[in-house]
């Protein structure tokens, strides 16, 4: 469980990105933080697991308050929290499997990282989460070499290769085309129900975010503005959080994406049983 | 289909049009300085005393170098200039090794972004002396404090390269994608793996690149530093040259100039081949 309590963030510039935030996500909850550039998504995943340094408030995975913890604790705090970046953010001379098994780096020591001499295990789980996230036959190529899904695949199976109780997700789809962006939302969504992960999406999508999180939670100018099932979500609301926008329009058009996508599958489908 | 009405046009457009002056608005000074330029310039060449006898001797000698540069003498003192070449090779592959070894924990210390200030500070002084010290002066020295010979000449090389290495390999860490840095730090990852996993394989094909050029920079400096007592390839050329003798002086430069076509060319290749 991860319990945020009156977080701030004053940047050294005097900007204040996020003003008394707090909520709490229960195991298993999938939080789905929508709002526009420059409301504090990212700045506030990021204290969570400190990579920014909160001005004020607490953070607490569970029973650790992650605020208050010296380097060598926090390197141990962020060894279970995962995180999966915008971009994705892999090491990219380095191969799939090194990117992989980064994920291992605050378990083991330093000679064991540095000759790539990791423990069975932990080569045995990288595999698994490769094939997970269908990517196994890719395990030896270098991670440039991949397209825009295969690399956030990657992502993921980084962050889970860490056995995360906490995954933190910031703009996962945010170069991804409109079916790569379903495709690795729904891979996400699906490892966190499996294993009761708990996560929290950053997500500028808002037909995305509707779809796929239990629960939203909408920032305005570094304000919690909404918070709530996805149901909750009315053109009230998000006109609140992102002003003026046609957003039945928006719906619209992601529910031709959808139907199309469907219809795809269903013609792939029937070609395959014509064969 | 609703037609916008298109902005009145407030007449005939201009066809002429010129370039603003971009750095000295008034045109009153933008003449005065280049007037005062050309005064200072006219005013400086008269200063400068020409001794014309002493031109036409310098003529007559460089018909002679030429002429001997045109008739290599390699054989005569082949014994010289063969432990000449030796002594600058060996001096050359030392001092490179060991000035990379010593100037890669320098430049990960003088790169800000992975570098406490302290740490730095010093190493941004270790470089900055280096660099400010030409190789000449920093030659005269060693060979005051060694003696003449190879040694004098290795330490001074290894010096140079210290601070050319150092520079180059810190501006290079902290131009690095940071988002690649960032995912590795969360894993929980001490810092020697973030510099092994995040910096490494970013900056690795470059400071190859760098030490292979820096190994063709040391070759020809070792034929300078040879003048001023530091042994090799220098001290060989100076001899010829101190004996009048034009056309062994013309075989050693010719062997430099073979030995740095070599080196640049396969360094070339094999930068090309690392990336």
């Amino acid at each position: 469980m991860l319990t945020i309590d009156k977080l701030t963030k004053v940047y050294k510039t005097g900007d204040k990105a996020l003003t008394d935030v707090s909520f709490t996500v229960p195991k298993g909850q999938v939080v789905g933080l929508i709002g526009p550039s420059g409301a504090g998504k990212s700045t506030l995943i990021r204290c969570v697991n400190r990579l920014v340094e909160p001005t004020e408030g607490t953070v607490r995975l569970n029973d650790l308050d992650i605020t208050r913890l010296r380097a060598g604790e926090l390197r141990r705090a962020r060894r279970r929290i995962g995180m999966i970046f915008q971009e994705y953010a892999l090491v990219e001379r380095l191969t799939v499997m090194e990117n992989v098994l980064s994920g291992r780096l605050g378990y083991v020591p330093f000679w064991r990282s540095f000759t790539r001499r990791f423990p069975g295990e932990d080569i045995a789980k990288a595999f698994r989460l490769l094939d997970r996230v269908g990517l196994s036959a890719h395990a030896d190529k270098r991670a440039d070499a991949l397209s825009g899904g295969q690399r956030q695949r990657v992502g993921i199976a980084r962050a889970l290769e860490q056995d995360p109780e906490l995954l933190l997700v910031d703009e996962p789809t945010a170069s991804l085309d409109p079916k790569t962006s379903r495709q690795i939302m729904r891979l996400i969504v699906e490892i966190c129900r499996e294993s009761g992960l708990p996560a929290i999406i950053n997500i500028h999508d808002v037909v995305l975010a509707q779809q796929f999180a239990d629960r939203i939670i909408g920032l305005q100018a570094g304000r919690v503005v909404f918070d709530g099932p996805a149901k909750g979500l009315t053109e009230a609301v998000l006109t609140q959080i992102y002003g003026e926008e046609d957003w039945t329009a928006m719906r619209q058009a992601a529910a031709e994406d959808e139907a199309a996508e469907a219809e795809q599958r269903d013609e792939a489908m029937k070609m395959m049983r014509a064969l | 289909m609703t037609e916008t009405a298109a902005p009145v046009s407030p007449g005939p457009y201009p066809t002429r049009w010129k370039r603003p002056p971009q750095m000295i608005k008034s045109r009153f000074w933008r003449y005065a300085l280049a007037i005062g330029a050309l005064v200072w310039l006219v005013l400086a060449l008269g200063t400068i005393e020409v001794n014309w006898q002493r031109v036409m001797v310098g003529m007559e000698r460089g018909q002679r170098f030429i002429a001997g540069f045109l008739q290599p003498d390699f054989t005569t003192r082949w014994r010289d200039i063969s432990t000449g070449l030796i002594e600058s090779l060996t001096m050359t592959l030392t001092s490179t090794v060991v000035g990379v070894l010593v100037s890669i924990p320098i430049g990960i210390g003088a790169a800000r972004n992975v570098a406490p200030g302290w740490i730095y500070a010093i190493c941004r002084g270790i470089i900055a002396v280096s660099r400010a010290l030409q190789e000449i002066i920093v030659a005269i020295f060693f060979v005051a404090l060694f003696g003449f010979g190879a040694f004098a000449g290795f330490l001074t090389l290894t010096f140079a390269t210290i601070g050319f290495i150092g520079k180059l390999l810190a501006e290079d860490i902290e131009d690095i994608d940071e988002s690649q840095a960032e995912a590795i730090r969360a894993t929980g990852a001490s810092w020697f793996q973030l510099i092994n996993y995040a910096i490494q394989p970013q900056v690795m094909p470059r400071l190859i690149g760098l030490s292979l050029y820096r190994l063709d920079i040391n070759f020809r400096e070792s034929a300078v530093i040879g003048i001023v007592g530091a042994g090799g390839i220098g001290a060989t050329l100076n001899t010829a040259l101190n004996r009048y003798e034009y056309d062994s002086a013309g075989a050693v430069l010719l062997i430099i100039i073979a030995i740095v076509m070599i080196s640049e060319y396969s360094s070339g290749y094999l930068r090309r081949w690392v990336q």
